[in-house]
């Protein structure tokens, strides 16, 4: 595939961004909010809420990740504008003040003083302003580098490692020359491969930080481990599917980032890129998690490489699932929008594989729903770091 | 038909493709980094996925799968037998 003139059809938002989609969301910052959100939701069609369970009393670190998590989520190109709701008003602006930053549209709801009430009811004529000012965007032509493309496998089995992560591999590998945003991340599920990633690296400082990375959440296992992680890693679907180390998983994983792009940087959870090529994001293995994340990185469109059939999807996130398992494309196929099970009968090549899954990368880029957005799946998962105070 | 796929020609196991192995049956096995072809009878039912020796492997040795140490064996495994939690475990953790 010639991705020399290679271009898509997205919407360019206020800071140059360039997104797939066009969400309006209902951002609820705690729990407390959630009910006043999906009210809003409700009331006003083209909206979405993204319900969570977390923002109550959460302290330093962690709490700075949850505001990262939501402030990125709502700065996404993939969302046109965003009502913010909180149980106080101060954290409602302090989110809406950080997606502001992006030039799009935002509006702050705080609860306190007004009640669900008064709050839907606010909140509610605001997003409808909103909705109907997104629904007349319309989509331009850019060209390929405006696309920023993630990765993260799940429910792996070892045809993973043989045929749906090497499709990956080859697409990152033709997408990485064209100055593509690039990101891959599971830093457990590197390990028995952390080698071959350290090799990867661009230089000695991205080396370093990598290491750090790696070795800080080795101490995470050691420190909170029973026996081993036999139970958790890999998986009890990872060994259902022939997966029986971690080490086995981890170099399957790896054939994700391809045989020739470098790892130029490292990024904390939900840390946005600041230039082209193949980012490491220190992440949770937790599918829903690790896409939640990448989403608030400012990715726009996501690659699910699995082997079993994990039917994970993003609210604003397009999450397009590949599979080489023959069974799982038979068995699970309303989840599959790439089915390489011809890679394991040399029916189909390596590059024929990565071909079809760029082409159906342009597809979705362009606005076709995937498997996971018709399906209804909006996993939006929120990593924590620890208790909260 | 492929029955199962290897990575390279060094690893000592290779991936059952296909749905329903039975034990006795013989297998045509590719290697894919080489694409070189092999044969070897199956020892046990392997379902789909899971991983058969295709090299006689000691106890305590070193289980080789993309060229790369996957862990070490707890058992003995002859050549066709099924490599799985109940002979092969993780170096790691």
């Amino acid at each position: 595939m010639d991705l020399a003139k290679a271009s898509f059809w997205g919407y360019r938002r206020e800071n140059g961004r360039v997104g797939v989609r066009n969400h309006v969301l209902i951002l609820p910052v705690d729990d407390l909010s959630n009910a006043a959100a999906m009210a809003v939701e409700n009331n006003i069609k083209g909206t979405m809420a993204l319900p969570h369970p977390y923002g109550r009393l959460q302290f330093g670190a962690d709490l700075e990740l949850h505001f990262r998590t939501l402030i990125g989520t709502g700065s996404n190109p993939n969302v046109a504008a965003v009502v913010v709701i909180c149980i106080e008003e101060g954290w409602a602006k302090k989110v809406a003040d950080g997606i502001a930053a992006t030039g799009k549209p935002v509006a702050s709801f705080g609860i306190e003083q007004h009640g669900d009430h008064d709050t839907i009811l606010r909140a509610s004529k605001k997003a409808k302003e909103f909705v109907q000012w997104a629904s007349e965007l319309r989509r331009e032509e850019r060209p390929l580098k405006d696309l920023w493309v993630s990765t993260k496998c799940g429910e792996s089995d070892t045809t993973s490692g043989c045929g749906s992560n090497p499709t990956v591999g080859d697409a990152f590998d033709k997408l990485y020359p064209h100055g593509v945003t690039l990101v891959f991340g599971e830093t457990t599920e590197l390990t028995g491969g952390e080698h071959l990633v350290a090799a990867r690296c661009r230089n000695d400082a991205v080396r370093k930080k990598f290491q750090f990375v790696f070795d800080r959440y080795q101490q995470v296992i050691e420190a909170h481990k029973t026996s081993d992680l036999r139970d958790s890693q890999p998986t009890k679907g990872n060994i259902e599917g022939g997966l029986t180390t971690i080490e086995e998983k981890a170099l399957g994983n790896i054939q994700k980032i391809g045989r020739k792009c470098m790892v130029d940087g490292v990024l904390d959870k939900a840390e946005m890129p600041t230039g082209p090529g193949l980012w490491f994001m220190d992440s949770s293995s937790a599918a829903a998690e690790m896409v939640t994340l990448v989403a608030a990185a400012g990715y726009t469109v996501h690659f699910f490489p699995t082997g079993q059939g994990n039917v994970i999807g993003n609210p604003i996130l397009p999450v397009i699932k590949l599979s080489a398992n023959p069974r799982t494309v038979r068995t699970m196929s309303e989840h599959i929008d790439v089915d390489v099970s011809g890679l394991l009968q040399r029916q189909m090549s390596p590059d024929e594989a990565g071909d079809k899954l760029l082409e159906c990368m342009f597809r979705t880029a362009n606005g076709r729903l995937t498997a996971a957005e018709a399906l209804g799946h909006r996993e939006f998962v929120l990593t924590r770091l620890y208790e909260s105070a | 038909m492929i029955h199962f796929v290897v990575h390279d020609e060094n690893d000592s196991v290779g991936v059952v493709v296909v749905e329903g192995i039975k034990a006795g049956q013989k297998l045509n096995g590719w290697i894919m980094d080489q694409d070189k072809s092999l044969e070897v009878t199956a020892k046990s039912d392997i379902p789909i996925g899971h991983k058969l020796a295709i090299k006689p492997i000691a106890n305590g040795a070193t289980i080789i799968k993309y060229s790369t140490d996957i862990g070490k064996a707890i058992a003995p495994i002859g050549v066709g037998e099924h490599a799985h939690v109940q002979n092969l475990r993780t170096k790691r953790w």
